[in-house]
């Protein structure tokens, strides 16, 4: 298909709490990634940063800071910020400089350094502010989680335990990987003893946020014939569609959804991917491997079953079966997902496109999923964002 | 008392209810209010009216929130648990958030138990040391 670009190179600098600063994670990642690709870079024509909005004026210009900390040579920059889904839209920023022709190899980059604790919202009393007033009558950011998990419990029956198969499963995945943060088997025990956040999430199923950075090297076929990688990888579709109002599910930081009164109710999570496998031109039985936003363990049956693998409330069913087990027969998250990883907000989308680079490339080692040929990535961020993206070999 | 904060929920006569805003072209109901432009994208409305929205409705999740929320949330020491219900409006066909009223938690609750608002206090570091909002209770007796 002509709407096509390749991956010529993936990296990643492993996700900590390392304390230090996101440029650092931004340019090591990077320059794995040229290093994969075996391209200079002088040859990089556009640098696309995720920006991120805890690290101060570098961090929103991040497509800058990281040009010029690799070296100002002269490319064009640019910098998307859309939340989680930051970087899916510095790599569609990417995407569509080298499909108009203007640029053959682009950087697409995001890191992010992270403060200690929970997150909060701004001082000061600020009525107006939907952040400020739900924290003000106690609703927290698992308590969003927590509705969506209890639903399935209740609309499907899923349980407790189901949630922390989850974990168990992403612990067992990511167990190996290298870039992951927590690698340590927890057993169902484990979760089971974590405190109690917000039931029927404990403090195992809700993920951490986390230092990290990923990136990636993408450009024209052409070019990737040229330097004799014309079987790379390639982004077959990258959407990061809004909502279609109603939306039907309660977001943060909302007190209340859409009214469906004029129009019906629509899901969000699940229109990113419809969009991609239409751009694809594929469904979801052609997909062989999966990376998923799974904010909470719950949330990971959200996403399978938005990606349309099961039907709905089918997800926990394929869980037991071990269907999403690397081996099963649709692996999801074979990199341990955020349950291994926390969330580096502007380099996470791009985490999931460097893992499944890797997964269709044969090189992830004990997390491989064999024969993988088709993967698809979902992420859901703040105020409308979210992404998902096809990659194909 | 004082609210917690101004124009979200009202006494009547038929007790609390949350107030809202509501489209004069399409019918959309915003909460909180919405007076500026309409969000249905085939409607480019910038009338709105003014309304008490539905005081019932049926219980879609719930949860218990069992770690103290940071501030602007002034919390009991020690801290408290408290239940937040996710309710159903059928007129409105939204969903709408709140705590739920002391003693009643996960344990009491199900998907479609029916629901009604009811005055109820949070603590407040201002000198009364506490402020009204709005509370879901299970209705006596409701069926699910
Ligand atoms: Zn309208």
């Amino acid at each position: 298909m002509s709407g096509e670009i390749a991956i010529l190179g993936v990296g990643m600098h492993p996700w900590g709490k390392w304390g230090r600063n996101f440029v650092e994670y931004g340019v090591a990642a990077a320059r794995e990634a040229l290093a994969d690709a075996g391209v200079p870079w002088r040859d990089v024509g556009f640098v696309s940063g995720g920006a991120t909005m805890r690290c101060g004026y570098p961090g929103y210009v991040a497509g800058a800071t990281f040009a010029q900390a690799l070296g100002w040579q002269g490319a064009e920059v640019n910098t998307s910020y859309a939340a989680c889904a930051s970087g899916s839209q510095a790599l569609a920023a990417a995407r569509a400089k080298i499909l108009s022709g203007q640029a053959d190899v682009a950087l697409v980059v995001g890191a992010d350094t992270t403060p200690k604790g929970f997150l909060a919202p701004a001082k000061g009393e600020r009525p107006d502010d939907p952040d400020w007033l739900r924290f003000r009558i106690g609703i927290t950011n698992p308590t969003y989680f927590a509705l969506y998990a209890r639903r399935r419990m209740e609309a499907y029956g899923d349980t407790p335990e189901d949630f922390a198969r989850v974990k168990v499963k992403n612990a067992e995945h990511g167990f190996t990987n290298p870039r992951a943060r927590y690698r340590k088997k927890f057993t169902m025990e484990d979760v089971a003893a974590s405190a109690m956040v917000a039931d029927p999430l404990r403090l195992m199923d809700v993920c951490a946020t986390s230092d990290g950075g990923a990136a990636l090297i993408v450009s024209s076929l052409d070019y990737a014939k040229r330097i004799g990688k014309g079987d790379a990888p390639r982004i077959a579709a990258i959407s990061t569609v809004t909502p279609t109002f109603a939306s039907a599910i309660i977001e943060m930081p909302d007190l209340a959804t859409d009214s469906a009164v004029a129009v019906p109710a629509k899901s969000f999570r699940a229109a990113l991917p419809a969009k991609a496998y239409e751009e694809a031109g594929i469904g979801p039985e052609d997909i062989d491997v999966a990376e998923v936003y799974d904010l909470s363990t719950a949330l990971e049956l959200d996403w399978i079953e938005d990606l349309r693998l099961c039907g709905r409330g089918e997800a926990a069913g394929l869980l037991r079966d071990g269907a999403t087990r690397i081996g099963g027969r649709i692996p999801v998250n074979p990199s341990g997902g955020l349950a291994c990883f926390g969330e580096a907000v502007p380099a996470q989308a791009l985490a999931q496109v460097c893992e499944l680079a890797w997964q269709l490339r044969g090189q992830s080692g004990d997390r491989q999923v064999e024969g993988a040929k088709v993967g698809i990535t979902a992420n859901q961020g703040l105020f409308g964002h979210g992404s998902s993206v096809i990659v194909k070999r | 008392m004082a609210p917690v904060v101004d124009g979200l929920f009202a006494m009547g006569d038929d007790g609390l209810a949350l107030l809202g805003s509501r489209c004069t072209a399409c019918g959309t109901y915003y909460f909180p209010k919405l007076e500026t432009f309409c969000r249905n994208p085939d409607c480019a409305s910038e009338g709105f009216e003014s309304v008490r929205l539905s005081r019932t409705g049926k219980l879609w999740s719930f949860t218990d929130a069992c770690y103290t929320p940071p501030a602007p949330y002034v919390a009991a020491d020690p801290f408290v648990p408290y239940a937040i219900a996710a309710v159903e409006l059928e007129r409105e066909q939204m969903i709408v958030l709140g705590q739920v009223v002391d003693g009643v938690g996960v344990k009491d609750l199900r998907a479609g138990m029916e629901m009604e608002l009811v005055p109820g206090t949070l603590l407040d570091s201002g000198e009364a040391g506490e402020k009204a909002t709005w509370k879901w209770r299970p209705v006596a007796g409701g069926a699910r």
